[in-house]
């Protein structure tokens, strides 16, 4: 075989030179060889020779060193092979640069040769020998080429004159080619006139102050003139020019859209889309009202959908502009959804930049179509697409609401194809659905609870945790369903951290009675056992904000979340004006201005459209920024930052709202104001309970007096503070508000159901109503009124249900209550009977609410009044009550019932046992004075209460048990 | 602009690498190897930034054209340079192959010098560049200095598509209407989105410098006409079918945009040979000439039944040609057993698809396919995609009911008229991308 190979190679030697062999020479000694074979006699030896080298050059070989026996072949009148010289020369005159000295004859030889082509070559190639000592010899000759007579010449002497540019700068300044370049944009010649402006482009862009384009009337006059006779490049060249111009008023701007609206039916989609560009610039100074403009617009559409019948990757250039074009302009596409349908066989690339199209596109009268697409579109092979899809289907729900049903059912059947990462992104973007109609898709829960082990994406389990805790109520194993997520929270990724915690603090804020111990796990998980700053700085927050004033804590914590936008993904609205001036190039591509990827100082200029002005005002394009940058776009969509509110986020507005591609903000300036909000916040939020405020938990009071001023001091002497604080003491607790328990049921009161409790909040005793509508029809004007108790307690206002109760529909009201109303002593002490109205009847019903929350904040006796009390009241009023199986130690104990206004005023021990003495006072005044013994290892405390209305005594008593056990 | 220009085989080695700005290093050939040839993953994109450097690049059979640049260049225009030096390199040696690159490498060299200086496009035309740079060497040095100058004002002239004194004995104009029609229909038989795509396709040998004016049953040229009266009677009478509505097109560079864009009427210089005049597009009123109706079956999870029908929807006389439907079958197909009334049908399992074949079929017939497609049985949770089923045909008329009216040809120098120029013309209709889906 061996031999075989060799002899065909041999005769294909012989009989038919075939250049491929040039690529096989691997041999030792091969330079040698070369160097022997450059420097023969004969011709064809010689251009064999030189044609190996620059094969080896090609693939990698460093053949530098022939470099004085490949200049050598450069004197010759073979144009190919002269050729082939300069190939090399280009390669490794810099590498050589002494040597490259030696070929400078020639070059200014040929720039005198009579053939118009060799003078071409000449200037050409020497253009692109970066060595400093050649470039001056050169000047000369390229002054020469410039006024040439033959046009070839001088265009190549016009891209010459940016190659000097490129090595010296100062050079072409001081030689005065830049005013010779100038001279050409007016020359007979198209081609000649298309490479100067491309040159003059070039060095402008990193001249950025010069006025070296120098635009005005005249000039693109001729520009417009060269425009209709130049190659197609050279279209592109003048357009992208054009481009930087900004016309002196609206005239100017419609006459030169006139002239450049033909190049739309160009067969070369570059000079299509810099017309565009052109045409979408100048647009902007047209008055909307002139008939030319909608002309426009129209005229617009028709290019751009035949650009998606070009080769793939032009489609992609061309899609990524459109989705620039749609968001700048959306009324021009508005009616071409069909043309972005994916077609099977498209490339990926392709597929996905036509599907954010379709959804920037979809309307309320396209919508049936987008969703049926979308749909065959989640059964599809790949991934990435088939997530997108889904992803877009919940888009479709959030931007045309009518769809929004539609949507949710089909994503619940992409739930039951079981794929998991169909389910995973089905769930994500159902959790942005409920944001965006709250109170309205809950039935699907279910559905998606059933899910919940499938997910492992750290995406989809944030948003079904957000959506557990978002809707615990409404979930009855929601307190089961998330600590299952506890057990492995330190494996979690810090999104599906900040969730659980977040998700468990609402839970627990709903259902306080069942999920304390996981809402302490939790705290504890997050700021004990975690490295993570952002997670211990959020656990540290909720931690504070329910032990000073849980009120505030669900006022924040369950706060209304603003709506989500319907647009979303957009491009800022600086970035799109500068990219819509960049259409066509690698900026419009990557989305992304030019200074994000390119480096020095070219392209670093900010370009914006120019404003909507009459006339007169004359603005260059360099400083077409600052003169122009006001004109904001109309009516520019709200967006939810991505990042921006950090107060939002540590307040639950955190479920990242739908993906931005859009650049992240600046991050340095960011995080300052993080910090700054997080320092004035809790000031502000602590500080003012803090200063000795008798809600404040006892955990906290261990430090009492250094708390304020620590506080007040810079931002990190308080975070420290705040970790120091942490250690220490268990859970700090607020007031004791007892599970809310069914006070009217629904059979009795014609579909309306009723449950609620009574609690204390900031020294206002609320009745936190439930009011859920199971009858068919709708519910209104509701009043509730009660009737004369013991502690005079009625409605300090009315009751606040403004909206009617539809049918199923559930709200939470709280009632603040007053104790200056009629008083009678009920039977049991703490009963109350209410009455409660609306359209259809009225219905009463009696519950019994805690004592605990007629106890007032300044019920902390002084201590020798509180002896002198006690030896005061008869030893008749005292009564003794055991409460068992009570784990707390004393200073726990005592701190729980602080929460509560229980004030411990003194603390002994005798014998290993603990005796507190604490205060009450009832709103109505009478004082309750209490001994409470606790023996460390007894579960059981005994506790000892006197009071001169000793029939309070009882329900004082319940209230220490509800306490103490919850 | 573009700062270097890299071919590579398949394996990722270098063919030609040529670099125009100084801010493009060898090692940029490198990087594009590492992350884009030898990517373990697809291509996602056909723009790649690495390190602050952009690569474009097309694939032409198992070659790889990558443009490279630190700017922020025209990437519409990088492209469309690419594709140009593919129809470049075509027209000079045939197939892009690795051989026919390696053998032609010095070749492409030139070209690439010639055809992009510092990174800008320079005039591309395989018609002026022809004319001195040959495969047999440049051109050149034993020209007189006439035809050396008018090499260079061909090349950087207006007309730089077409070189003066051409002479033909027998003047003749090739006309070609291709159209493709594309299709995607929902299994209910809804048309979803239907377009053709057409070109105006010509091969020109005229003597000298004619003028050419072409004329076609466009809406608005023949809207425009009626309202001016008398002409347009004769124009009505001839075209069966009256006009059609063409949404948009684009031109060669040798038709003057401004006069088409003011006055809709296509004039212009040809080229000499072949080139493509315009290209265009509809969306209304298209004449599909295939429906198809599938039926698929699943019977039990060990076993498909499809059922295809195919009607013509075209005049009786006129016959449709190299009829293929493709049916596409899951990837656990075990075993197919197919009936087909008409031409002949096979599974092929490694394009896991049924592949029918019709030699020939008329106008306003139909036919039928039915298939058993046996199934292993899978673990597989994944539901089976159920691609569309496509078409591929071939039919002697145009879809979008485009009608040349006229081709006319005026030479005032030479002493040949429009009369003594032989044209033929042609329409040819073939399926684009034709899916139904099921």
């Amino acid at each position: 075989m061996e031999w075989a190979n060799q002899l065909c190679e041999n005769r294909q030697f012989g009989s038919k030179m075939t250049d491929s062999k040039y690529f096989t020479t691997t041999k030792k000694g091969e330079i040698f060889e070369l160097k022997a074979e450059l420097n023969s006699d004969k011709k064809e030896k010689k251009k064999e020779a030189v044609k190996k080298v620059i094969a080896s050059m090609t693939v990698g070989k460093d053949v530098s060193a022939l470099f004085p026996d490949v200049v050598n072949c450069m004197q010759t009148d073979n144009l190919e092979l002269k050729k082939l010289v300069y190939l090399y020369l280009m390669n490794y005159a810099k590498s050589q640069p002494d040597m490259a000295i030696m070929a400078v004859n020639t070059f200014v030889k040929d720039c005198e040769d009579a053939n118009p082509l060799i003078r071409a070559l000449a200037v050409r190639t020497m253009g692109c020998i970066r060595v400093d000592k050649i470039t001056e010899y050169l000047c000369e000759p390229l002054r020469k080429c410039l006024k040439d007579e033959d046009p070839y010449v001088r265009k190549t002497a016009a891209v010459c004159v940016a190659k000097l540019h490129d090595i010296n700068a100062q050079l072409v300044e001081d030689q005065g080619f830049l005013d010779t370049l100038k001279d050409l944009i007016s020359d007979s010649n198209p081609m000649v006139v298309a490479n100067a402006v491309a040159a003059l482009s070039e060095i402008a862009e990193s001249h950025p102050n010069s006025n070296l384009l120098d635009l005005n009337p005249q000039s693109i006059n001729k520009l417009l003139t060269a425009l209709n006779e130049c190659t197609e490049w050279g279209q592109i060249f003048i357009l992208d020019c054009l481009a930087n111009y900004t016309p002196r008023d609206d005239r100017e701007s419609q006459s030169i859209c006139e002239r450049v609206t033909p190049r739309l039916s160009h067969a070369n989609s570059a000079v299509v889309l810099s017309a565009v560009k052109v045409l979408m610039k100048f647009m902007e100074m047209l008055p909307k009202d002139l008939d030319y403009y909608g002309t426009l617009l129209k005229k617009l559409a028709p290019p751009l959908v035949t650009l998606l019948s070009a080769e793939p990757e032009l489609q992609y250039v061309a899609l990524r502009n459109i989705n620039l074009i749609v968001q700048k302009r959306p009324e021009i596409l508005k009616h071409e959804m069909k043309v972005f349908f994916v077609k099977y066989n498209d490339p990926i690339y392709v597929k996905l930049e036509k599907l954010d199209i379709m959804i920037r596109l979809a309307s309320q009268a396209n919508i049936a179509q987008v969703l049926a697409e979308l749909k065959e579109y989640a059964t599809e092979v790949d991934v990435d697409f088939v997530r997108k899809a889904v992803r877009a289907i919940g888009r479709c729900a959030i931007k045309v609401e009518q769809s929004a049903e539609r949507c949710v059912s089909t994503l619940l059947d992409l739930i039951q194809t079981k794929v998991n990462y169909v389910v995973q992104e089905a769930i994500v973007v159902i959790k942005d659905i409920f944001r965006k109609y709250p109170n309205k898709y809950e039935s699907v829960i279910a559905t998606l609870c059933e899910n919940l082990d499938s997910l492992d994406e750290p995406e989809a389990r944030a948003a079904m945790i957000w959506i557990v805790g978002e809707y615990a109520e409404r979930i009855d194993n929601a307190d089961e369903l998330l600590e299952s997520f506890l057990e492995g929270f330190h494996d979690e990724s810090t999104q599906v951290q900040l969730q659980l915690l977040t998700a468990i603090v609402k839970l627990f804020l709903k259902k306080p009675t069942e999920t304390q111990e996981l809402v302490q796990q939790v705290l504890s998980l997050a700021t004990q056992d975690s490295d993570n700053p952002d997670l211990r700085d959020r656990g540290y927050i909720y931690w504070r904000l329910l032990s000073t004033d849980p009120v505030a804590a669900k006022e924040v914590v369950l706060a209304e979340k603003p709506l989500i936008s319907e647009e979303t993904d957009l491009i800022e609205p600086t970035l799109l004006e500068e990219l819509i001036c960049h259409i066509g190039t690698l900026a419009s591509v990557y989305h992304k201005p030019p200074s994000a990827f390119v480096e020095g100082s070219r392209g670093v200029m900010h370009k914006r459209l120019p404003a909507r002005t009459g006339s007169g005002e004359s603005t260059e394009s360099p400083d077409v920024g600052t003169a122009a940058g006001g004109s904001a776009p109309e009516a520019a969509p709200s967006i939810i930052p991505s990042q921006g509110d950090l107060l939002g986020d540590l307040l639950n507005l955190d479920m990242a709202p739908p993906t931005t591609t859009g650049p992240p903000p600046p991050n340095t300036g960011m995080q300052m104001g993080g910090m700054d909000l997080l320092g004035g916040g809790l000031d502000s939020l602590l500080g003012g309970d803090i200063g000795g405020s008798p809600a404040m938990g006892a955990g906290f009071g261990a430090a009492p007096a250094v708390m304020p001023a620590s506080l007040n001091a810079p931002v990190g002497g308080g975070l420290g503070d705040l970790f120091d604080l942490g250690g220490g003491v268990g859970m700090p607790m607020g007031a004791y508000i007892p599970p809310k328990t069914v006070w009217l049921p629904a059979m009795k009161a014609k579909g309306l159901e009723i449950s609620g409790t009574f609690a204390r909040r900031a020294g206002v005793i609320q009745m936190e109503l439930i009011l859920t509508n199971k009858a068919m029809s709708v519910m209104t004007d509701f009043a509730i009124q009660f009737n004369r108790n013991s502690f005079g307690l009625a409605p300090a206002g009315p009751l606040q249900v403004l909206t009617p109760l539809g049918p199923n529909q559930t709200i939470e009201v709280s009632l603040p209550l007053s104790t200056v109303g009629p008083v009678m002593k009920m039977d049991p002490l703490n009963n109350l009977q209410v009455a409660v109205k609306n359209n259809i009847d009225v219905f009463y019903f009696s519950c019994q609410y805690p004592i605990s929350m007629l106890f007032v904040e300044d019920g902390k006796m002084e201590r020798q009044v509180f002896l002198a009390t006690w030896k005061d009241i008869p030893n008749d009023n005292e009564s003794q009550f055991q409460i068992k199986d009570c784990h707390l130690n004393s200073d726990a104990a005592s701190s729980k019932l602080q929460g509560s206004n229980i004030f411990t005023i003194a603390k002994r021990t005798v014998e290993g046992q603990d005796m507190l003495y604490m205060s009450i006072k009832l709103s109505n005044g009478i004082w309750v004075l209490a001994e409470l013994r606790v023996q460390a290892g007894n579960p059981n405390y005994t506790i000892s209460l006197k009071c001169r209305a000793p029939e309070v005594s009882q329900c004082v008593f319940q209230c220490y048990e509800a306490v103490l056990k919850n | 602009m573009i700062g270097g220009l890299f071919i590579y085989n398949h394996k990722g080695e270098v063919l030609i690498s040529r670099v125009y700005r100084d801010d493009i290093g060898r090692n940029a050939v490198d990087a594009f190897r590492v992350n884009v040839i030898h990517a373990r993953q697809q291509v996602r994109s056909p723009v790649t930034n690495i390190a602050r450097t952009s690569f474009f690049h097309v694939k032409r059979s198992n070659i790889w054209l990558a443009a490279v640049t630190k700017q922020n260049v025209n990437a519409a225009m990088v492209f469309e340079f690419l594709y140009k030096m593919c129809d470049v390199m075509a027209s000079y040696f045939g197939k892009i192959s690795e051989e026919n690159i390696k053998n032609n490498f010095v070749l492409i060299y030139e070209l690439l010098d010639e055809i992009l200086d510092f990174g800008y496009p320079q005039n591309s035309e395989t018609g002026a560049l022809k004319t001195f740079i040959t495969q047999q060497g440049i051109k050149g040095q034993f020209q007189t200095k006439e035809e050396q100058s008018q090499i260079t004002s061909q090349v950087t002239g207006q007309i730089g598509w077409r070189r003066e004194g051409i002479k033909y004995r027998r003047n003749e104009l090739f006309l070609d209407v291709l159209e493709s029609v594309n299709l995607l229909m929902s299994p209910q038989g809804q048309v979803l989105s239907a377009h053709v795509s057409g070109r105006v396709v010509m091969k020109s040998y005229l003597s000298g410098m004619p003028e050419c004016k072409f004329g076609m049953n466009d809406k608005i040229v023949i809207d425009k006409a009626g309202k001016g009266g008398v002409t347009n009677e004769a124009g009505k009478s001839t075209s069966g079918k009256q006009s059609i509505a063409i949404d948009d097109c684009t031109f060669n560079q040798c038709v003057r945009l401004s006069k088409f864009d003011s006055e809709r009427s296509i004039s212009f210089i040809p080229p000499d040979g072949d080139y493509e005049l315009m290209r265009y597009r509809t969306t209304k009123d298209i004449i599909l000439p295939f429906r198809v109706i599938p039926l698929v079956r699943e019977v039990g999870r060990t076993k498909l039944e499809v059922k295809v029908v195919i009607k013509s929807n075209f005049k009786p006389s006129l016959l449709a040609q190299k009829i293929e439907v493709r049916i596409p079958t899951p990837l656990n197909t075990s075993g197919v057993q197919v009936i087909c009334m008409k031409g002949k049908a096979k599974y092929k399992a490694s394009e896991n698809a049924i592949v029918w074949k019709i030699k020939r079929m008329a106008g306003m017939k139909e036919s039928q396919i039915s298939a058993e497609i046996e199934l292993l049985p899978t673990n597989d949770k994944k539901k089976w995609a159920r691609p569309p089923i496509s078409m591929n045909f071939e039919v002697p008329f145009a879809p979008s009911g485009l009608k040349v009216r006229y081709l006319k040809v005026f030479e005032s120098k030479l002493n040949y008229s429009d009369h003594d120029v032989v044209k033929w013309v042609r329409y040819i209709g073939r399926s684009g991308i034709y899916e139904t889906r099921c």
